[in-house]
């Protein structure tokens, strides 16, 4: 038993460790277009997004039982490895979107480790496809068209209406909008994807049988969970901020309340119905709707497709990674040592490479893409005391 | 398998009536805001009453508009918060 509890404990930490990278990742749907506008300073920004991330966690659980009870059939068998090397592989797809500037979903991470994992560590009747079907692949695909076309016409009302208006005081109003619609994209995501965190802690504790099947998340687990999404909130993901701020579309302030309401309409319409979508799609899709929606009505199509790409491949790229951890997490205790240590390294190096070209609050609205090179580019400027860039 | 289409489709319809209608409302509000210092600046260069009557309008009509979009983002909460 005490190496059951000793791998569950791993386990947690690890969960936790991944709700601090979707945390991060994350930041940037609600703050990206509020920093680009100028609205809020980057700060500023992301204090509110992690203050408001942690509250949104207690504010529902519907979400955390769908996951725990949904994807994976827990009465299959799935054990503390497969969670472990699940966990293993959407840290390290995080982190390399990350690098790389792309706005990729961690909750599909999450999901495409869950189910490479069970599919190794159980079999094929340890996942329900339809259930993977009809909650997540359909709405992933659907939010964020919906999303965008919401965005599209909210956008193309907002100049109409306000045409006649000042145009420094139309600004200035869309301004004080965004600081609410921003924080409110904020407590949804603290619902919607801390309790993806609860949700897997709460399937591990399930699983070893600390808990009955069926069960709430206890208020530890919504506390630590909450608390770690939080943390890596305010660490801010400036990489994917630039990304989503300046680099889909030059977004002006009405664009920005226009894109950040529908993005929080449809997270809470879809977290109401049980729906477990991407924030980050959603939030995406919303950018890219305003964009066109527009004065200009331009949009950077370059971008959007590599972050097409990207999310396409989030659930079968996470899927493999977690599938092979799990090949070798079942092999015993060296196994899960030697995932653990995959983890952590590959987790260090992704790091370093970003010491490279680092983005931070200070140029967080820099145009200039991020792209990580083989050698080292100094284009940036960077005062060794703001190296926070997470 | 069971698609739940039509949830599907509610929660896209919903979606977007809600976003369209709030930011259009919000919208109003802020073009309010605007007519009111236009109001108010038309009064200071003399035209007297009514357009001081007409900047009073406006900040109501925009504190409406404020109130709406604030009680459907309350709305929102407390149906999520239900749960």
């Amino acid at each position: 038993m005490e190496h059951i509890s000793f791998l569950v404990a791993v386990v947690i930490i690890t969960a936790l460790a991944f709700d601090f990278t979707n945390g991060f990742h994350d930041t940037a749907n609600a703050a990206a277009t509020a920093i680009a506008t100028g609205a809020l300073r980057p700060k500023v920004a992301v204090t509110i997004a992690a203050v408001l991330n942690f509250a949104g966690a207690f504010l529902s659980v519907k979400v955390a039982t769908t996951i725990s009870g949904g994807i994976v059939n827990e009465k299959a068998g799935v054990h503390p490895e497969i969670i472990f090397a699940a966990l293993a592989g959407a840290i390290l797809w995080n982190l390399l979107t990350w690098l790389r500037g792309l706005p990729s979903s961690s909750s599909h991470a999450l999901y495409g480790g869950l189910i490479g994992a069970t599919i190794v560590g159980v079999g094929m009747n340890g996942v329900n496809f339809d259930t993977v079907v009809t909650k997540i692949i359909i709405p992933a695909v659907a939010s964020p068209f919906v999303a965008g076309l919401a965005a599209w016409g909210a956008t193309k009302l907002a100049y109409a209406i306000t045409r006649k208006g000042d145009d420094a005081a139309t600004e200035k109003g869309f301004k004080t909008g965004q600081i609410f619609s921003s924080s409110l994209i904020s407590l949804a995501h603290g619902t919607n994807d801390a309790q993806k965190t609860m949700g897997i802690i709460t399937l591990t504790l399930v699983s070893v049988g600390a808990l009955p099947h069926g069960a709430l998340p206890p208020t530890w687990v919504i506390v630590s969970a909450g608390a770690a999404i939080a943390l890596g909130t305010y660490m801010g993901g400036w990489r994917i901020i630039r990304s989503m701020g300046k680099g889909l579309a030059d977004i002006r302030p009405p664009q920005g309340f226009a894109s950040e309401s529908a993005a929080a309409t449809v997270i809470l319409t879809s977290s109401h119905m049980g729906f477990g979508l991407s924030t980050t799609q959603v939030c995406s899709g919303g950018i890219m709707g305003a964009g066109l929606g527009g004065p200009k009505g331009e949009l950077r199509w370059s971008l959007v497709r590599r972050m097409v790409y990207t999310w396409g491949l989030t659930l079968p790229a996470a899927a493999l990674v977690s599938g092979g951890a799990a090949l070798l997490a079942e092999q015993g205790t060296w196994g899960i040592v030697l995932v653990g240590v995959a983890l952590v390294s590959g987790s260090g190096a992704m790091w370093l490479i970003s010491r490279r070209q680092p983005v931070g609050a200070d140029n967080v609205n820099d145009v200039t893409p991020v792209e990580v090179a083989p050698t080292v580019t100094a284009n940036v400027p960077t005062p060794a005391s703001t190296t926070v860039a997470a | 398998m069971h698609i739940k289409w039509n949830a599907l489709a509610q929660t896209a319809g919903f979606s977007f009536g809600i976003t369209v209608a709030v930011v259009a409302v919000f919208a109003l509000g802020i073009l309010a805001l605007s007519r009111r210092e236009a109001s108010l600046s038309a009064a200071r260069e003399g035209s007297g009453a009514p357009a001081a009557g007409g900047a009073k309008l406006a900040l109501a009509g925009a504190y409406v508009c404020f109130a709406a979009c604030a009680a459907t983002v309350g709305y929102g909460l407390m149906l999520i918060a239900g749960k």
